[in-house]
């Protein structure tokens, strides 16, 4: 690891006024992805800005018709939080699907929105639930915040501070882990919230999360697992790596799916 | 460099280390607790779990100014004196381990599984909680058994302890 600076600011405003000074300075949350990048040497930021010292970013609330959860909340809050488990349940079984427990106590919710590796969850949750990601600048919904594999729509320096979740009818999270790395080979986050049905897929698509609308459409005449029956998504659009080529991922989407709907209307 | 203070094993240390100084060097080379290991240094293997806050977390991947103002366990922690935690104590009685590296890894996660859930195991939990822990030698066969006895004397212990 090359040699930092590092801060430990207090309030956001004193973080974004940091970071707007280091001009190769980095946000620190958890920890658990920029760390070992920082190891491999893949990143050198100039200066660390740890967000862990801000009480403001973690906590979860019910406000409205909404789920909102602070940043800073870790994956072990979330899993936990009795008002996450009686609102949007599928979210809390996210939660606690990712990485193991000593990840889950460290890494945030807001790093991994943040960072929007191919692979992980909280993509699918945000896409598939139509939450709004919350900056210290402005507000962004999730399909416009997810720009690509590793890419968001966050400037240099921005702070994500809450993800606001809709609290949905129905809704569940379906994935087939990596049995080493645990992220997702393929994971199906689908919800119904009126007439606003959604199907977002992780893990498997090429250029990250995405909406599957194929499927969307044929849940929106009915919101049952048979309305699924044989399909998948065209193989085209799939990544291959070593873990799983194209093809097989294209139909793990479908089983996920199938699963997903399956949990979210009780069958 | 960087001031750090935190409790360590419940003695209050302070130290000026390089901001890239991490949890698990820090204990290990600074305060010479050398009980935490480091086995893969990516975050996978869980040879490197403490606890900070009452919590696991995998030494390796946090850095020792980002546990500046926390209590920190470690495996040297854990036993009272000469009489070892129940948990230590169970992996001794079913051999719940080879070489040893893992170990205390092992029992930091295990005293965090019952922690959290409790002291009532039964195997499918344990083997699913231990998934961010991995050892080369024993097949995790007398582990679980041994997490599973440990549970057990765990709450035995502070029912003993509240009864007095
Ligand atoms: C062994 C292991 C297994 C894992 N398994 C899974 C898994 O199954 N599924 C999964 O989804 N993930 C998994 N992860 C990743 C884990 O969830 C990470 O915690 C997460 O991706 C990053 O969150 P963090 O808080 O650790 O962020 P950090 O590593 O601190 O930061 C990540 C990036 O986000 C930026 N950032 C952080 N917070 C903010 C913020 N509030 N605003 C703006 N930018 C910010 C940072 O600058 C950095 O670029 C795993 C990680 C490990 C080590
Ligand atoms: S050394 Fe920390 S997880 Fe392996
Ligand atoms: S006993 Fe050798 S690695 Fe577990």
């Amino acid at each position: 690891m090359h040699a930092f600076e590092y801060h430990r600011p207090s309030n956001v405003r004193q973080a974004a006024a940091l970071l707007q000074k280091n001009e190769d300075a980095k946000i620190v949350a958890g920890g658990h992805t920029l760390l070992p990048t920082m190891k491999q040497r893949l990143a050198a930021p100039s200066a660390l800005v740890d967000l862990g010292a801000m009480g403001e970013l973690r906590g979860i609330e019910k406000k409205g018709r909404a789920v909102v959860i602070g940043a800073m909340s870790t994956h072990a809050d979330v899993a936990t939080s009795d008002v996450v488990a009686e609102a949007i349940p599928g979210l809390a079984k996210l939660a606690e699907l990712i990485g193991d427990p000593a990840v889950r106590h460290r890494g945030t919710i807001g790093g991994s929105i943040a960072n929007n590796d191919p692979a992980a969850d909280y993509p699918a949750a945000c896409i598939g639930l139509g939450a709004t990601i919350i900056t210290n600048k402005r507000k962004i919904v999730a399909e416009e915040f997810f720009t690509g594999m590793f890419d968001t729509a966050l400037d240099e320096g921005e702070i994500i501070t809450k993800v606001s979740f809709p609290i949905p009818a129905k809704a569940a999270y379906a994935k087939f882990r990596n049995p080493a790395s645990r992220y997702a080979l393929a994971g199906v986050f689908v919800s119904k919230r009126g007439s606003d049905i959604r199907v977002a897929v992780t893990g498997a698509g090429s250029d990250g999360v995405f909406r599957w609308s194929e499927a969307e459409e044929a849940l929106a005449k009915r919101f049952a697992p048979k309305s699924l029956d044989g399909m998948s998504p065209p193989a085209s659009g799939m990544n291959t790596d070593i873990h799983a080529d194209a093809e097989y991922r294209a139909h793990l989407v479908g089983v996920m799916a199938r699963r997903a709907v399956a949990a979210a209307t009780g069958r | 460099m960087a001031s750090v203070t935190m409790t360590v094993n419940g003695k209050s240390v302070t130290a000026d280390v390089d901001p890239r100084t991490l949890l698990a060097q820090f204990v290990r080379e600074h305060l010479r607790l050398t009980g935490t290991h480091v086995g893969c240094d990516t975050s996978q293997c869980g040879a490197c779990v403490v606890h900070v806050d009452g919590k696991a977390v995998k030494a390796c991947t946090m850095l020792a100014v980002q546990a500046d103002g926390c209590e920190v366990l470690t495996i040297e922690g854990l036993a009272n004196g000469a009489e070892l935690h129940p948990m230590q104590a169970a992996f001794r009685e079913h051999h719940g381990l080879q070489c040893g590296y893992c170990t205390p890894g092992m029992i930091m996660t295990a005293v965090d599984m019952v922690n959290r859930l409790g002291s009532d195991l039964d195997e499918a939990t344990i083997r699913h909680e231990l998934e961010g822990n991995i050892c080369r030698c024993t097949g995790y066969h007398n582990i679980v058994r041994a997490v599973e006895t440990g549970a057990k004397a765990m709450t035995e212990g502070g029912a003993r302890q509240a009864a007095e």
